[in-house]
């Protein structure tokens, strides 16, 4: 604690709540800052407590990529949305090749909300940040008024270096090129399906939050020639390979019968009337490479504990229309199109 | 995932496919008319189409309840919401169909209007009893299979005596809309739409049971093969369909004799016949009123029943000029026949019903299917369809459009 004494009593990490003070940039803000926030995050550019982090960087294409979070609930089973605040900016980074370095986090917190979980939190996010090799050098604490937040909202924004020689991106997709995902499908939003109001059922499914940066230097060690990596999050699979389709201007046809889902996963899409394949993921992803390489960069991942599961699941084809098919696995064919809006469940 | 991966086996799906090219007479069509929406929907996403020889075409029927209720008595929901000031309890499914000048549910909900999403009734009688102070209304919609639960609510209700509950009811009747479709004149007179045999829904009839088609096969030598929702399941109907035809028969034939009997679910169909009674006549979005089509409280539980009790007034509503939703629902059109269809109707915006459920034909066949030439009944000539496999000149057809 660098300020410790200043305060008449420390922070009540217990019992205690956010209150509008916390936010007001008085005493009380910069007491959550030193008992929590610096306790948490602790390194040299934060511990320097200027309103900006200052850092060099290695030589190299620099990437920068931000994401807000606003999950519910803000505990779910196999993460919170302190650790996934992590690890979405450090996949975002990540699928570019880029190895993450530095995190800003910027958290909108309502009063009222308790002291003990955004504790519990901000302790999630600094062990994923250490996990992931990324250091939270800057960040920003608002409050606002009981009823015009949802608990805590979490908005992180991370840069991280290109190793040379690799471009990795959605324009360099490639007509026969091959489709891979890193393991299965719809895992995150099966379990927070499982917690929402009036649907809570019973299940084993966790989330399958995990930070992918080792999994991707694995990868393009060995297969500096992928074309393009992409976490398919909101929006599942489909969303994902539509929005390549588009931005390369290829069609894409993938197998059913090769996409790994989970029996429990594919159990609760069935009788919540979803599919899977539109289903979000929060760590998983799916890499575009040439044919000739494919193979040996299946080896890779499935080497990699966090790409276990990974599969080849279709090609990249010529198609002016930018079509995603599939073939089913009972052998007819089907066009796998955007999500509208929200996945509403079927009546009957 | 057990009891499921078995009706879907591509293995056996080839070998039913390959039974009905054989047996499939080619010197004729079949116009098989898959009666609800949950068929038209495995239909597409298992792309059994491609499974199918030319001459055997699908007819998409008017089975989907979000498709078929009018835009009037939508509008008479949102006012609830937004006039009465209810709690609305709605299915999912519901939420952005459009009502009148083009608003829904959900965007009630968004100007300020207490709609919630329900995954079941009783999931609303819970927020009756959790809301004591606000009256909450279930907006009850759906075939036979919905029914009774929606009863088991009502008479739960009043076993609580909860008096801030009521069901907007507007629960429909299968075999009176398949009678409506027999008895139109493009069935009857016209011959625009040729109606060989009918794939019905198996879920209905775990609550009705086969008996209720009797009418149909006897009356108008239609052949109904009852069958569930797993695309092995539908083949196999499709392969029934077909055997009957070529033996000239036209009998109620169950595939789905894994849980459905003749007589159905007793029990369910007293609950119901206890809860419920005909209405003389019903509106449906593209059969237009259809007599003896419908379900209301009965009298006894009118304090349940939200038209009752807040007065609901109905005002008539006009569809969009180009929209085909209502030929599309009597199967005469295909989607593709329509001019707003991919332009401006998309499941993004859609304009009409069918391009709001998944279940719809319209929202099937743009999600599933339009990278296909026309696999459909009227996407063709009627009765002069040869080849309808997508093969390459076909593909390149469509593309151009």
């Amino acid at each position: 604690m660098t300020k410790g004494s200043q305060y008449s009593h420390r922070l009540d990490l217990e019992n205690g709540r956010v209150e509008m003070a916390h936010g007001s940039g008085g005493k009380a803000m910069a007491q959550l800052i030193d008992e929590l926030f610096l306790q948490a995050f602790s390194n040299p550019w934060l511990d320097k407590m200027n309103d900006q982090a200052c850092f060099s960087l290695p030589a190299g294409r620099v990437v920068m990529a931000t994401d807000s979070h606003v999950i519910s609930p803000l505990f779910f089973p196999g993460g919170d949305i302190g650790s996934l605040s992590v690890h979405g900016t450090v996949n975002d980074v990540a699928m570019s090749g880029a190895v993450p370095k530095y995190l800003s986090a910027g958290f909108i917190l309502e009063e009222g909300f308790a002291l003990s979980s955004l504790k519990q939190l901000v302790e999630s996010m600094a062990h994923a940040a250490e996990a992931a090799g990324v250091a939270i050098v800057t960040g920003d604490t608002k409050v606002v008024e009981r009823g015009k937040g949802d608990g805590c909202f979490i908005t992180t924004t991370g840069v991280g270096v290109v190793p040379e020689g690799l471009n990795i991106s959605g324009d360099q997709v490639a007509v026969g090129d091959k489709i891979l995902v890193s393991g299965t499908l719809g895992d995150h939003g099966v379990a927070i399906m499982s917690l929402r109001e009036g649907l809570s059922f019973e299940t084993t499914i966790e989330s399958d939050s995990q930070s992918l940066q080792d999994l991707v230097a694995a990868m393009v060690e060995v297969v500096p020639d992928i074309s393009c990596m992409r976490d398919p999050t909101r929006g599942g699979l489909a969303a994902t390979l539509n929005e390549i389709a588009q931005s390369a201007g290829v069609g894409m046809q993938i197998y059913e019968a090769q996409i790994p889902v989970k029996p429990q996963v594919s159990a609760a899409c069935e009788f919540l009337g979803l599919d899977p394949l539109y289903v979000a993921n929060e760590g998983k992803l799916i890499a575009f490479c040439p044919a000739d390489q494919a193979e040996q960069l299946l080896a890779v991942m499935r080497e990699h504990p966090k790409g276990r599961d990974a599969a080849i699941i279709g090609d990249v084809t010529e198609d002016s229309l930018k079509f995603v098919q599939m073939e089913t696995t009972f052998g007819g064919k089907r066009m796998v199109d955007w999500i509208n809006g929200e996945q509403l469940p079927r009546i009957c | 995932m057990k009891y499921v991966d078995e009706y879907r086996d591509g293995q056996l799906a080839r070998e039913i496919a390959g039974r009905i090219r054989n047996e499939a007479d080619p010197e004729r069509n079949y116009h098989l008319m898959e009666f609800c929406g949950g068929h038209t929907h495995a239909i597409f996403r298992y792309g059994i189409p491609d499974l199918l020889p030319g001459n055997v075409k699908m007819i998409h029927g008017p089975g989907c309840p979000v498709c078929v209720l009018p835009i009037s008595r939508l509008d008479a929901a949102i006012e609830l919401a937004v006039t009465h000031k209810v709690i609305l309890c709605s299915y999912g499914d519901m939420m952005r169909v459009p009502g009148s000048r083009k608003r829904s549910l959900l965007k009630a909900r968004a100007e300020g209007a207490d709609v919630r999403m329900v995954y079941s009734c009783t999931d609303a009688l819970k927020i009756a009893r959790d809301n004591p102070d606000r009256e909450v209304v279930f907006f009850a919609i759906g075939f036979e299979t919905t029914t009774p639960p929606t009863a088991l609510v009502i008479r739960q209700a009043r076993k609580l005596g909860l008096t801030n509950f009521s069901v907007f009811c507007n629960h429909v009747l299968t075999p009176a809309a398949i009678s409506n479709i027999l008895e139109s004149p493009e069935v009857r007179e016209l011959g625009v739409l040729p109606l060989d045999g009918f794939i019905g829904p198996a879920h209905v009839s775990t609550v009705i049971g086969s008996q209720p088609y009797e009418y149909f096969a006897e009356e108008y030598q239609k052949p109904v093969v009852i069958a569930g929702f797993e695309p092995l399941d539908v083949l196999q109907a499709i392969l029934m369909l077909i055997r009957q035809l070529n033996e000239g028969r036209a009998e109620v034939e169950n595939e789905f004799s894994r849980a459905v009997t003749e007589v159905g679910n007793e029990q369910a169909k007293q609950i119901v016949a206890d809860t419920f009674e005909l209405r003389r006549s019903f509106e449906w979005r593209g059969l237009g009123t259809v007599p003896y089509s419908a379900l209301r409280i009965k009298a006894e539980y009118a304090g349940f029943d939200a038209e009752k009790r807040f007065a609901v007034k109905y005002k008539s509503a006009g569809e969009n000029k180009a929209c085909e939703c209502g030929a599309i629902l009597r199967g005469v059109k295909s989607p593709r026949d329509c001019s707003l269809f991919g332009g401006p109707c998309t499941p993004e915006n859609p304009l009409g019903s069918c391009m709001v459920s998944s279940e719809g034909a319209c929202a099937a066949y743009y999600s599933y299917g339009r990278h296909q030439e026309s696999v459909f009944a009227s996407d063709a000539e009627n009765g002069a369809v040869t080849d309808v496999v997508p093969d390459a000149t076909n593909i390149a057809k469509e593309r151009s459009l």
